[in-house]
């Protein structure tokens, strides 16, 4: 088994309402010094069976297809752990 | 004229849109989103709503529906094509249309009467009206923020691509005032705004936005 994790971030160029808005209550809460954030998503796939090179190419596929839209953002793929079967 | 509307999970406008269609003399045809099979229809309107609960980004899941190869077939060959809100979204998700919608600037679900401004009377879904009139039409969006690259911007705007601008201030944060754009052929266009909503006054603000549906009519009794 392993998990693969696809990071999804807004691209610095397109407005993020999000992280605009978290930005804002971190000040008033007073945590000052956080000059910027963006909020993204995180999505942890839990793969079946050995992850070939060609699995995760495909995988890459997949988070370019559905999982990132990259008009408006942009995606990391990467392995977190690979556990082997008994 | 046979008007396919489209309901997906979470369609809430397709009636209203369907509504339309008949007022503006057309014939609406029922498309459920799980079929993949146009029923022979002459034009296809993607209706407002919340496909899908929007899980991922708007319109993004709703845009692998199985009802949408077939119109992006379609689309491509010069089916006029409308999407209205989440319809906009599904289009831009589907790459019919450039760039994308996020989440409104001011974080805030915006519902109002819209006063817009018809840039283009040169697609398949506005020849019913003369660029540069004004009409006013509901608009009820919480993602409703068009955005693209300035390049996107830039070619959009210089090839008369803009369909409809807002007027009487940005409702969302849309770049450059953009309510709606159109494709190079101009047979798809998208829109945030909802002219299905105003095509009587008995319930809506006016009857502005039956212009899109006689256009179409109009556009396909020529083309016959």
């Amino acid at each position: 088994m392993a998990r693969v994790v696809v990071d999804v971030m807004p691209k610095r160029a397109i407005l993020d309402p999000q992280g605009r808005a978290v930005a804002g209550a971190l000040e008033r809460l007073g945590f000052g010094g956080v000059a910027d954030v963006r909020q993204g998503k995180r999505f942890e796939l839990e793969i079946d069976g050995e992850l070939t090179e060609e699995r995760l190419a495909e995988l890459r596929r997949a988070a370019e297809t559905l999982l990132a839209n990259t008009v408006i953002e942009d995606f990391t793929v990467r392995v977190e752990h690979v556990t082997t079967q008994a | 004229m046979r008007i396919g509307v489209v309901t997906f999970p979470g369609s809430l406008d397709d009636r209203d849109a369907a509504r339309a269609v008949r007022i503006a003399g057309g014939e609406a045809v029922a498309l459920w989103h799980g079929d993949a099979d146009l029923a022979g229809v002459d034009a296809v309107v993607l209706p407002g709503g919340f496909s899908y609960g929007d899980y991922l980004r708007c319109g993004a899941i709703a845009r692998f529906a199985p009802i949408m190869g077939p119109i992006i077939e379609a689309a491509e060959k010069g089916l006029p094509v409308l999407g209205i809100c989440n319809g906009f979204q599904i289009l831009c998700e589907s790459h019919l249309l450039p760039g994308a919608l996020v989440r409104n600037d001011r974080r805030k679900f915006v519902c109002r009467d819209q006063r817009l401004r018809v840039e283009s009377d040169s697609t398949a879904w506005t020849s019913a009206y003369s660029a540069g009139q004004e009409i006013v039409v509901p608009l009820k969006n919480g993602e409703g923020g068009y955005v693209a690259d300035e390049d996107t911007l830039d070619r959009l705007e210089g090839e008369g691509r803009v369909v409809v601008r807002y007027l009487g201030g940005n409702p969302n944060g849309s770049y450059r005032d953009i309510a709606g754009i159109t494709n190079a052929a101009g047979n798809v266009v998208g829109l945030m705004p909802h002219p299905e909503h105003a095509v009587e006054t008995l319930c809506g603000p006016t009857s502005d936005g039956l212009g899109f549906f006689a256009s179409v009519l109009g556009r396909l009794a020529a083309a016959r």
